[in-house]
C-alpha cells in the first residue's frame, strides 16, 4: 500500500509533463511479451520515446530519470477491433459517425473522417491500459464497411498513424440483409466488386457505376483486391469462414483477416494452415444468432492451439467498451487458454495482424508504450497507475473520473455541486 | 416497506381465496384460481445430504468463515459453521481452496423474452402497442428453452427475474424464476415470490411512442413530461379501482388496472427502469402522491449523484459495473457507481440485463468492488457479496427463503474453482435447493435446452 502511495505521487508529479521523458519503470513482473518472457522484478527503461532496456533489477538509471513502481509491467495494449473515437454517444444519430445507412458510398468512406481525437471513450479506454486502436467504420449502406484506421489513444491532434490501414467487408447474416437479403447476394457483391476493381479501366471508363461499386468505391477497395491492403472480414459460421477461406484460395494474392469467428474452432486447422489470423469476442457462447450456434468460450484456446494468431476484443458496446477485451481475455484463461497466449492477444497478435511495427512488446528499440499495473492485468479487480504512449506520460483522467470526484462528497451545504472540479 | 391493507369481508365473499385479490400471487397453492391463475408447479429436485467443508464461505448476510463448512439437508442449509460433523450417510465435498457462496440473483433478466437465438420471431419482451401495458405479463412470453438460462446456471445464478421490457411507461408484470430448466414457465417460477412491476424513465417511453412511432394509437409520450403525466394519469384511474375494491364493491376486472392497484396496495413490487438521477428524484415524489413505493430502479446509472436520497427514501439500485455512453441518458456512468451508492447506505445490486453480463455477474461486482477500493470505499468481499444475492433477494420479497447461507433457507449454493472475485474462477457446482443443477465437471450435469440438440455445438462446453 506505501508502494502503491508512493507511486501514485510518483504519477501525479509526472503528469503535467507532457514531453518524452526518461523513465524507469520496476516491475514485481514485467510481461515483455519477447523471448524474455515474464520478469520477476523486472526494469523496463524508457528514453527518447524508445524502449531502450529490458532486464531484472539492478538496473541503470540514467540522470534525471523518474522511477515508477508497480506489481505489473506490460506494454501499452492494443484493441483489435472497435469503433472508439467514431461515436460520443452512440445512441444519438448526430455524435455517431461509425456508420452511414444512407450513402451514396461504401467502401470509399474512410473511417479516419469520422474520427474524432476529443472523444471521451479515447481517455476512459486508455485508462484501462490501451495505448493502440485498430478502428473500423460499420458497414451500414453495403456489405463495403469502408476504409478502417489505426491509431494511438493519447487523444492529440495527429493520432491516427495510419489511415486506410484496412478494408472492412462484412458478410454472414449482416452481409446477406446489407447485400438484398441472402449470403448469395452478398456473393455476387463481393465477385462483382472484386470485377469492378479488376476491370476498372474498362468499367469506368465512360461512367461512374460498376456492376456493384461506384468508382470512388472501386478506387478505394483496390490496394485490397491487389492484396497490398488487409482485407478484414466479419464473419462467424464456419460455412461463411469457409467460404472466406475458399475465396482467399481462389485469390492467394489476398491479406485477409476475420473478425467474429465464432465456429472458427470448426475450421481452424485450416485458418492455421492459410494462416489467416482472428479477431474474437472470447465471451461469445451463445447461439445468439443461427450464425453462432457452435459459439463456446473455448473458441479463442483452441483457435490458438491450432496454431492461429488470435486477437481478443469485447465486441459489444464496441465504441465506448472497447477496454473490456483484458476481462474478456481473463475468461479466455479461465477457459483454458494459456495466460501468455491471452497476453499476446491483447498485443503482439492484433500488432502482427495490423502491421504495427515495434508496437505490442517491451524490447529495446520499441516505441516506449507502457503500463504500470497495481495488478495482473487479465484481473478484472486491476487497473492502470501509469500509462505511457511513446515514452509520454498520460493524464489519468477522464469525463469518468471527474464525475466521480465531482459527486464522491454529496454535501452542498456551501454551494452546489456544480462549483465542485 | 410494504403497504399491506386489511382484507375486507366483501372480497373475501369475490374471491375463493379469502385474502387474496387477482393478482397478487404469493400463495403457494397449485391450482389456478382468480387470484393465482398461473401458480407456480416448481417442486425442488431430490437432493442429498451434504457437507462440504474446507472452503472460504461467504454466508451472504456479510460474513466470511475461514475453513468453512456448509451442511445442506432436504434443500435447506442447516448450519453454517467451522466444525460441522457430517450425518451418517451425508456425502462430503472436501472443498479446500474453493469458496462457497449463496447463489447469484439477478434481478434483471430477460432471458426467456428475448431468448438466444435473438430472431424476429423470439422477440417477445415490449409489448409496444401502448404506452400503458401494465396488463401484460412476462411470464406469458418467457420460452423456458432459452438457452441463456443454462449459460447463467453455470455462472452461478440460481434465481432471477425476468422483466418486460423498457420501451413502455408500464411494461406490464415481472416473474421470478428459480434458474432450472423446465418445459413450462410454472415449472421455474419461485413459490411464493410477489409479482413485480416494471416501468420506465426517460428515453426509451417517448423514442418508441413519441419519436420512433408516433403513428401508433396514442401517439404519447413525445417527452420527459409526457411520461410523467402517463404514469400520474394510470395511477389516478388505478386508485379509483383500488378504492372500489376496498369500498368492497365488484368493478369489473381490468387486467390493467388490477395490477397497477396491486402495487399501489404494496402486493406487487415496483421496478422501474430510469438511468438520471434527476428522473429518479421525481419518480420517488411521484410514488409518495400516490402512495406506493418503488422497490429498486434499475440500470440507475446516476445513482451516485443522489446516493444520498437514494438511502433516505429506502429503493434499492440495480446497476451495471461499467456500462456507459450507449444512450445519453448512460452517458454520465462511472465504474464506481455501485461503491458509491453502497458507500452512502443505500441498497446496491449488480444486474445484468443482458444473456452475457449475467453469465459473470460476480466479475461485474469485482469490478466495482475493486474500483471502490481505489477510492478509499474499502468494503470487504463478504459484505460487497450482497450485491449479488441478499440485495436482489430483498429487491423481489423473497429474502426470507434465499439469499444467504442461513438456517432453514433454500440450499441455492455455488462452489467456486477460486476466489469469485477473479477473471480466473469459475462455478464448478451449482446447487438449487439442495439439487446439483450443474456441474462444470461432469458433463452429465450441464442441462442442453432443446434449442441446441442436433446443432453443431451440442454438449459442448459453453
Amino acid at each position: 500500500m506505501i508502494r502503491r502511495m508512493m507511486m501514485s505521487l510518483a504519477v501525479l508529479a509526472a503528469a503535467p509533463v507532457a514531453l518524452a521523458q526518461t523513465v524507469v519503470v520496476y516491475g514485481e513482473k514485467v510481461w515483455t511479451g519477447t523471448s524474455q518472457g515474464t520478469l520477476e522484478d523486472g526494469v523496463v527503461v524508457i528514453e527518447n520515446g524508445r524502449i531502450t532496456s529490458v532486464g531484472t533489477a539492478p538496473a541503470r538509471v540514467p540522470a534525471g530519470a523518474l522511477e515508477v513502481r508497480a506489481e505489473w509491467v506490460t506494454p501499452g495494449l492494443i484493441s483489435a477491433f472497435s469503433r472508439t473515437g467514431l461515436s460520443e454517444v452512440s445512441g444519438v444519430d448526430d455524435a455517431n459517425d461509425s456508420g452511414a445507412g444512407k450513402s451514396a458510398f461504401s467502401a470509399a468512406l474512410n473511417a479516419a473522417d469520422g474520427f474524432n481525437p476529443d472523444a471521451t471513450p479515447i481517455a476512459v479506454t486508455r485508462l484501462e491500459g490501451f495505448t493502440r486502436l485498430a478502428v473500423a467504420p460499420e458497414a451500414a449502406s453495403k456489405l463495403f464497411g469502408g476504409q478502417g484506421f489505426l491509431a494511438d489513444t493519447t487523444g492529440l491532434n495527429g493520432s491516427i498513424f495510419e489511415e486506410r490501414a484496412f478494408a472492412y467487408v462484412v458478410l454472414g447474416e449482416s452481409g446477406a440483409s446489407l447485400s438484398g437479403g441472402s449470403r448469395t447476394a452478398a456473393w455476387a457483391s463481393l465477385r462483382g466488386a472484386f470485377d469492378d476493381v479488376r476491370f476498372f479501366g474498362a468499367r469506368y471508363m465512360s461512367h461512374n457505376e460498376g456492376n456493384v461499386l461506384t468508382r470512388m468505391d472501386a478506387q478505394a477497395l483496390m490496394p485490397a483486391v491487389r492484396g497490398e491492403q488487409l482485407i478484414l472480414f466479419q464473419a462467424s459460421r464456419a460455412s461463411d469462414l469457409n467460404a472466406i477461406m475458399d475465396f482467399q484460395e481462389e485469390n492467394p494474392s489476398l491479406n485477409v483477416a476475420i473478425v467474429g469467428a465464432d465456429e472458427g474452432w470448426r475450421v481452424a486447422n485450416r485458418l492455421a494452415a492459410l494462416e489467416i489470423p482472428v479477431i474474437v469476442d472470447a465471451f461469445s457462447n451463445l447461439p445468439a444468432s443461427f450464425s453462432q450456434l457452435a459459439a463456446t468460450s473455448e473458441n479463442a484456446k483452441r483457435l490458438a492451439e491450432a496454431g492461429v494468431t488470435v486477437a481478443i476484443v469485447h465486441l459489444d458496446n464496441d465504441s465506448h467498451q472497447a477496454r473490456l477485451a483484458t476481462q474478456v481475455a481473463g475468461n479466455a484463461v479461465a477457459n483454458g487458454m494459456p495466460f501468455d497466449v491471452a497476453m499476446k492477444a491483447l498485443t503482439t497478435a492484433p500488432a502482427e495482424i495490423f502491421g504495427m511495427t515495434d508496437l505490442g512488446v517491451l524490447a529495446p528499440g520499441a516505441r516506449a508504450d507502457v503500463v504500470a499495473w497495481d495488478g495482473d492485468p487479465l484481473e478484472v479487480t486491476s487497473a492502470p497507475v501509469a500509462v505511457y504512449i511513446d515514452g509520454e506520460s498520460q493524464p489519468m483522467v477522464s469525463r469518468q473520473t471527474k464525475l466521480r470526484d465531482r459527486y464522491r462528497n454529496l454535501d452542498e451545504s456551501e454551494r452546489p455541486l456544480a462549483f465542485k472540479r | 416497506m410494504h403497504f399491506r391493507i386489511l382484507c375486507l369481508a366483501a372480497i373475501a365473499g369475490l374471491f375463493v381465496a379469502s385474502c387474496d385479490r387477482p393478482g397478487k400471487g404469493g400463495d403457494e397453492a397449485s391450482t389456478p384460481s382468480i387470484a393465482n391463475p398461473f401458480p407456480s408447479t416448481y417442486k425442488p429436485y431430490p437432493s442429498q445430504t451434504l457437507l462440504i467443508t474446507n472452503a472460504t464461505v461467504i454466508d451472504g448476510k456479510g460474513g466470511l468463515v475461514e475453513k468453512g463448512a456448509v451442511l445442506i439437508e432436504d434443500g435447506k442449509i442447516k448450519a453454517v459453521g467451522t466444525d460441522l460433523k457430517a450425518p451418517d450417510g451425508a456425502a462430503t465435498i472436501d472443498a479446500a481452496g474453493k469458496w462457497v457462496t449463496p447463489g447469484i440473483i439477478d434481478n434483471h433478466s430477460h432471458l426467456g423474452a428475448y431468448p438466444s437465438p435473438g430472431v424476429d420471431s423470439h422477440g417477445d419482451g415490449n409489448e409496444i402497442s401502448g404506452p400503458v401495458t401494465a396488463e401484460v405479463w412476462v411470464e406469458h412470453s418467457v420460452w423456458p428453452q432459452d438457452p441463456g438460462f443454462t449459460r447463467a446456471l453455470a455462472g452461478g445464478i440460481t434465481s432471477l427475474q425476468i422483466l418486460p421490457g423498457s420501451a413502455n411507461l408500464f411494461g406490464g408484470r415481472g416473474v421470478t424464476l428459480k434458474n432450472v430448466p423446465a418445459r413450462s414457465v410454472q415449472a421455474m417460477k419461485f413459490p411464493g415470490a410477489p409479482y413485480t412491476l416494471k416501468m420506465a424513465c426517460g428515453e426509451n417511453p417517448k423514442r418508441v411512442y413519441g419519436y420512433g412511432n408516433g403513428s401508433t394509437p396514442g401517439g404519447a409520450p413525445f417527452s420527459r413530461m409526457g411520461n410523467v403525466a402517463g404514469y400520474r394519469d394510470a395511477w389516478i384511474k388505478a386508485a379509483d379501482y383500488k378504492r372500489k375494491l376496498d369500498a368492497g364493491e365488484s368493478p369489473t376486472r381490468d387486467l390493467e388496472l388490477e395490477t397497477l392497484a396491486g402495487a399501489l396496495s404494496g402486493d406487487i413490487l415496483v421496478h422501474m427502469h430510469c438511468y438520471r438521477a434527476d428522473e429518479m428524484a421525481q419518480i420517488m415524489d411521484i410514488s409518495k402522491e400516490f402512495g406506493y413505493k418503488v422497490t429498486a430502479f434499475h440500470h440507475a446509472v446516476e445513482s451516485y449523484k443522489i446516493a444520498d436520497k437514494l438511502a433516505e427514501y429506502g429503493a434499492c439500485s440495480s446497476m451495471w459495473a461499467d456500462w456507459w455512453g450507449f444512450k445519453m441518458e448512460a452517458y454520465d456512468g462511472i465504474p464506481e457507481n455501485i461503491p458509491l451508492v453502497h458507500n452512502a447506505g443505500a441498497c446496491a445490486i449488480v444486474h445484468s440485463d443482458s444473456e452475457v453480463g449475467i453469465q459473470r455477474l460476480n466479475q461485474e461486482a469485482a469490478k466495482a468492488w475493486a474500483d471502490g477500493k481505489r477510492i478509499g470505499i474499502d468494503v470487504p468481499i463478504e459484505v460487497a457479496w450482497q450485491w449479488l444475492s441478499l440485495n436482489p433477494a430483498k429487491s423481489l420479497g423473497v429474502d426470507d427463503k434465499t439469499g444467504s447461507l442461513e438456517p432453514g433457507k433454500m440450499a441455492d449454493v455455488v462452489i467456486w474453482s477460486g476466489n469469485p472475485f477473479s477473471s480466473y474462477t469459475k462455478a464448478e457446482k451449482v446447487y438449487v435447493d439442495g439439487a446439483l443443477m450443474f456441474d462444470r465437471n461432469d458433463p452429465a450435469i450441464q442441462p442442453v435446452m432443446d434449442f441446441e440438440l442436433g446443432q453443431p455445438g451440442e454438449g459442448d462446453r459453453k
